[in-house]
């Protein structure tokens, strides 16, 4: 894995639309109430980001930093230590299998290979060609006694098998 | 309730009776089956007060530290002098635990509830309520919960605000999930400065753990007394517990009992045993960061927090973890390992080196490569992850690998000696 | 007083120190260094490398001394074989990722890991060759400082520079575990004014500076205790030679001025040091030309130009040049009959301020000496003795080359490199510059302080103030100075202000003269 790598494709600033307008800076707003420092709206305001975009690119964290006051550095810190922002695009449907210990021995990894097949990922991490799927294993959902648990974009599945795989996939367009 | 099972009669539901049923997660519903009568009682009394009675109930943190939750209460400062905060610990993300989230999911108002009082205990003006990233489901219900309840007015002037996480369970070590909310890395913090003295924004700061913060209601509703009747053995360890069980077993899910309880019964009667034809191999009874039992010790290990320390092991969350026969336990303890890898936050060096290169030995071993050193060396840099970092996420790796190969040590020499077909770790 | 000491023990020698200080530091004052790697007594603890595991009786576990507060009756054993057990397992942990690079490392020699793996590591590592070490990239973090992450042990002093101490926080700990690494963000670079202060902190060869890189082994290095020139703060520094050129320079730790640091404009004010277009020689005219010759003669050129000397006389010095130079420059024409003014001019720039330190700044006056000058009788109206000197009887310059086009009277040049415009000059006297000579300055706040000989002068040159003590002798002004503590005893003697110091008691930490500040 190599540091020069994280860097996003960049986006001249030309192109460059901002997330926080009207709406978007009225729900920040509300977000940054609820703290007593601005640095406070940050995992707030990152996940709004993601929200609109999809991703959070590397001139989206500067905007972040700047409507809040921090250095982009410093976001882009923050960002790379949580593993539910993507600093990448992902497929329009982001899909997370728990692949940890209790999931593992109740048959999680059949899961995740019934859903990089039916999805046409193939390879975990990877977007199928269609651009509609990432599939991806993360540690521990925190539904172990619901193995194997799955996350598609935000709608948690529980006791996912292999059998029910396709049908799963088959509900998301 | 063994939620989702039906519940079985040696249950003692108290936080889980209500779960399954949709009409309890709504404002009302709560409100009809007595809900917010214990925060109305809380608010007639002084703070201290409260806190006394929290303290007469023997209650104890739900985490996994098991910290007496009314003498951490006792610690906030009782003449305010800066605001106050608590923080409440919905971060679940230790393996083998999902309690939290069924509380969450079935009865928000409990917790928020649990949530208000503490607050008057310890005179918090603000409290949020951090939500692992993941927990996609009960973030929304919570969501709905809060609107509800603000809305019927039932905080008063106290600010209640959900904080979602982002995919690091480190978060749920109470100094990070504050760096956390402050919109910093979830790196924890040295102590001291501790929580009570100086937590998130640097004022002083409760935490508590969702589970603790739920079973406050009752306490106050039917008496510290009451509670500490709630006892099958130790009398140190008080009340009910939900144990989350997963794993190897029939049925797996969240079940309540008294604490003392046999872990024997959970298992075998509660969660309906084995598989056919299989037998219990190991157990992990606090959530992955406590030392594995064997069968022996798994079926006379009481579930308090005494009774598992007798067992060589810790209560921690009450995330039970069951290994029948089939289990390979150093592909397991493998997983673990990589859990904590790839979950260390980078700080300490002992943790940051020491939970990937565990990793590494352990895939090595299962690659059929391993060395006859390889189980010292594990020992060794295990030793050496114990004890001496700034929170326990090491200690944390340290303990399945530690008590893994003292318990299973045969697996790994059979890996290491080319009898076991090797497994090649993605 | 004894109410705000505390007295404990660390590897059996009692040691009392203030009220709240760190293990760590107290562990110093027994004489003891706790070896450590993110700790820095300029930066906030983060007590993240866990190096500094040290054994307190009644404690169960090992504590950290950087993060732990001494107490009355503390007894700490930073020897007892659980501590140096734990010590030696960190350095096997942070050396598993490390490529052992050493050969072709900047840092080696000076290198803290290699210090410590040598004083309490194990001879071989368990970690087996087959496993892959982590590799990242060589990056460019700004205009003087390159990351090679391979070697970085994550102690994020760095980090803490620019977040706690610059206070623009552009590097970060980026990803977590094993994978995490020092990152910036592409949008901006490394480039605060301070920021070459993470090459110094990193205690490794992570940090790396392009400037010195690859320029020398650190055991081939002189190092002298200097005062840096590039502004009026004063910064104490190190200069660093290899074979008589400069090649580094560093902060010199003084809590009173620097602290810890200097600015890039200072770290980089050096190659003027080792320029080789020097003045090598005394120079007279003769013939229209200037030719070389030896110092008596010089000197009886001067001094007769000097006796006959009627009328007004200039004198314009660098507020470069030492406090000592600057007397005796001065001392030449006291008392005398003459008309004297005696004038400096200081290059303006920008001020930078360390925002994490209180008056500490890279300083919008441009010269370490201006204070010093103003002391001893120079004035700053410039242009005005640019203009009297034109007329002057007597013309006598110390290491300015900004000087009139001609002149009616007589060109005394004392300096280290000859202007284009001092050709016409009488005489020329080749001196030694900062880097070869003994000497002091006074800073902005009227701070005196020391700097050392670091290389050898070109040719015949000697210090300035030898020069001018020798002058002022030969004119029958009392006995010649023999060394710059000589010289300063005359100043100290002289001079209201800085009566009663000596070079014994500025030390190299420098002393506060009674004067003013400057505001």
């Amino acid at each position: 894995m190599s540091a020069g790598a994280h860097s996003s494709p960049s986006v001249g600033p030309e192109e460059y639309q901002p997330v926080f307008t009207e709406q978007m800076l009225e729900q920040l707003q509300e977000i940054l109430a609820r703290y007593p420092t601005k640095q406070a709206a940050l995992l707030p305001a990152l996940w709004l980001v993601q929200r609109a975009r999809g991703w959070i690119s590397d001139r989206h964290m500067a905007e972040v930093a700047e409507v809040l006051g921090l250095t982009p550095a410093y976001v882009k810190g923050v960002v790379t230590f949580y593993t539910m922002y993507h600093q990448h695009p992902v497929g329009r449907h982001f899909v997370q299998v728990c692949t940890t210990s209790p999931c593992n021995i109740c048959g999680a990894e059949a899961v995740v290979q019934a859903l990089l097949t039916a999805t046409g990922a193939k390879e975990l991490g990877a977007t199928s060609p269609d651009g509609k799927w990432t599939v991806i294993e993360v540690e521990c959902l925190g539904a172990c006694g619901f193995a194997t648990p799955v996350l598609v974009d935000d709608d948690f599945i529980e006791s996912v098998t292999p059998e029910k795989v396709p049908e799963i996939v088959r509900k998301y367009k | 309730m063994g939620y989702p099972h039906k519940p079985h009669p040696k249950e003692t539901v108290l936080l889980s009776r209500y779960f399954g049923e949709a009409d309890a997660r709504t404002y009302k519903g709560w409100v009809k089956r007595g809900g917010y009568a214990a925060l109305e009682q809380a608010r007639a009394m002084e703070p201290a007060r409260v806190i006394d009675i929290v303290k007469e109930s023997g209650l104890r943190g739900r985490g996994g530290a098991g910290f007496p939750t009314g003498l951490k209460w006792s610690f906030m400062p009782k003449e305010k002098k800066k605001p106050h905060y608590l923080c409440v610990n919905a971060d679940e993300s230790e393996p083998g635990t999902f309690k939290d989230r069924e509380i969450m999911r079935w009865t928000p108002h409990a917790l928020l509830e649990g949530t208000a009082i503490a607050a008057h205990a310890i005179q918090a003006d603000v409290a949020y309520i951090y939500i692992r990233g993941e927990f996609t489901e009960p973030l929304a219900i919570m969501e709905k919960a809060l609107t509800d309840a603000r809305s019927a007015g039932v905080f008063g002037d106290l600010k209640i605000h959900l904080h979602r996480g982002a995919g690091a369970y480190i978060c749920g070590e109470e100094t990070a999930l504050m760096n956390s909310i402050e919109g910093k890395r979830g790196n924890p913090r040295i102590k001291p400065p501790f929580p009570a003295a100086a937590g998130v924004f640097g004022m002083p700061t409760t935490i508590n753990n969702v589970e603790t913060l739920a079973a406050v209601p009752p306490i106050l509703t039917k008496g510290a007394a009451w509670y500490k009747s709630l006892s099958l053995s130790s009398p140190k360890s008080t009340g009910t517990k939900l144990f989350s069980v997963c794993g190897h077993v029939q049925q797996p899910g969240n079940y309540e009992v008294t604490l003392g309880f046999p872990l024997k019964d959970l298992v075998y009667e509660l969660c309906g045993g084995m598989r056919p034809g299989r037998t219990l191999k190991a157990c992990i009874p606090g959530g992955s960061s406590v030392p594995i039992l064997d069968r022996a010790e798994t079926e006379s290990c009481l579930l308090d927090y005494e009774g598992v320390v007798e067992r060589g092991s810790m209560l921690g969350s009450g995330g039970v973890i069951v290994f029948d026969d089939s289990a390979d336990m150093v592909y397991q303890i493998m997983r673990l390992a990589r859990f904590y890898a790839h979950e260390s936050c980078a700080q300490c060096t002992q943790c940051r080196e020491g939970t990937a290169w565990t990793t590494k030995i352990l895939e090595r071993i299962l690659a059929g490569q391993g060395k006859p050193a390889d189980l010292d060396l594990l020992l060794d840099l295990a030793e050496n992850m114990t004890g001496k970092t700034i929170c326990v996420l090491s200690d944390s790796c340290a303990a399945p690998v530690v008590s893994g190969i003292k318990k299973f040590r045969s697996e790994f020499e059979e890996y290491i000696a080319g009898r076991r077909q090797p497994v090649l770790v993605a | 007083m004894s109410d705000d000491l505390i007295t404990l023990t660390i590897d059996g020698v009692p040691v009392s120190v203030a009220k709240g200080t760190l293990v760590i530091e107290a562990a110093k004052q027994a004489g003891v260094l706790v070896p450590h790697y993110c700790y820095h007594p300029g930066l906030p603890v983060a007590g993240v490398c866990r190096m500094c595991l040290v054994e307190i009786e009644k404690q169960p576990k090992l504590a950290v001394a950087c993060a732990t507060q001494a107490a009355e009756g503390m007894v700490v054993n930073t020897q007892s074989a659980a501590a140096k057990s734990a010590r030696t397992s960190v350095l096997e942990f942070l050396l598993i990722n490390h490529p052992l690079d050493c050969p072709i490392c900047d840092q080696a020699g000076e290198c803290e890991l290699q210090d410590f793996t040598f004083q309490e590591g194990r001879a071989a590592t368990r970690y087996s060759p087959e496993y892959p070490k982590r590799f990242n990239p060589v990056e460019d973090f700004g205009p003087d400082v390159l990351y090679v992450p391979n070697r970085c042990i994550l102690c994020t002093r760095c980090v803490r520079f620019m977040e706690d101490v610059a206070q623009e926080p552009v590097l970060n700990v980026s990803e977590r575990g094993d994978r995490a690494y020092i990152g910036v963000h592409p949008e901006t670079r490394l480039d605060h004014p301070w920021a070459g202060n993470v090459v110094d902190l990193c205690p490794v060869g992570s940090l790396l500076s392009k400037d010195f890189l690859h320029k020398a082994r650190a055991w081939e290095l002189d190092k002298s205790a200097s005062v840096c020139t590039g502004c009026s703060q004063g910064c104490n520094v190190t200069l660093d030679t290899r074979e008589n050129v400069v090649v580094r320079v560093r902060p010199r730790p003084n809590l009173e001025v620097n602290r810890y640091f200097i600015c890039d404009h200072g770290r980089m004010n050096y190659r003027w040091m080792n320029r080789g277009d020097r003045i090598e020689a005394p120079l007279v005219q003769r013939g229209g030309e200037l030719h070389a010759t030896d110092w008596q003669d010089a000197f009886e050129r001067v001094t007769t130009v000097l006796r006959g000397a009627g009328g007004r006389v200039v004198t314009l010095v660098s507020p470069r040049a030492s406090t000592e130079a600057l007397f005796f420059a001065r001392e030449l024409f006291r008392g005398g009959a003459l008309d004297w003014t005696g004038a400096f001019q200081v290059v303006m720039g920008e001020e930078a301020p360390l925002a994490g330190v209180p008056d500490l700044a890279l300083r919008a006056e441009r010269a370490p000496n201006g204070r010093g000058a103003e002391l001893l009788g120079y004035g700053r109206e410039y242009a005005a003795a640019l203009a009297a000197a034109e007329s002057a009887a007597v013309v006598l310059v110390l290491d300015e080359p900004d000087i009139p086009v001609r002149t009616a009277g007589t060109l005394i040049y004392v300096g280290t490199v000859l202007p284009e415009r001092a050709r016409d000059a009488h005489v020329v006297l080749p001196i030694a510059n900062v880097a070869e000579e003994e000497g002091s300055f006074v800073n902005r706040d009227g701070r005196v302080q020391r700097y050392a000989q670091a290389k050898t002068a070109p040719g015949m040159a000697r210090p300035a103030w030898w020069v001018f003590s020798e002058l002022g002798a030969a004119l029958g002004q009392g006995e010649p100075v023999g060394s710059a503590a000589e010289a300063f005893e005359r100043v100290a003697q002289a001079i209201e202000p800085l009566r009663g110091l000596s070079y014994e008691q500025l030390g190299f930490g420098g002393r506060p003269a009674a004067v003013p500040a400057a505001v």
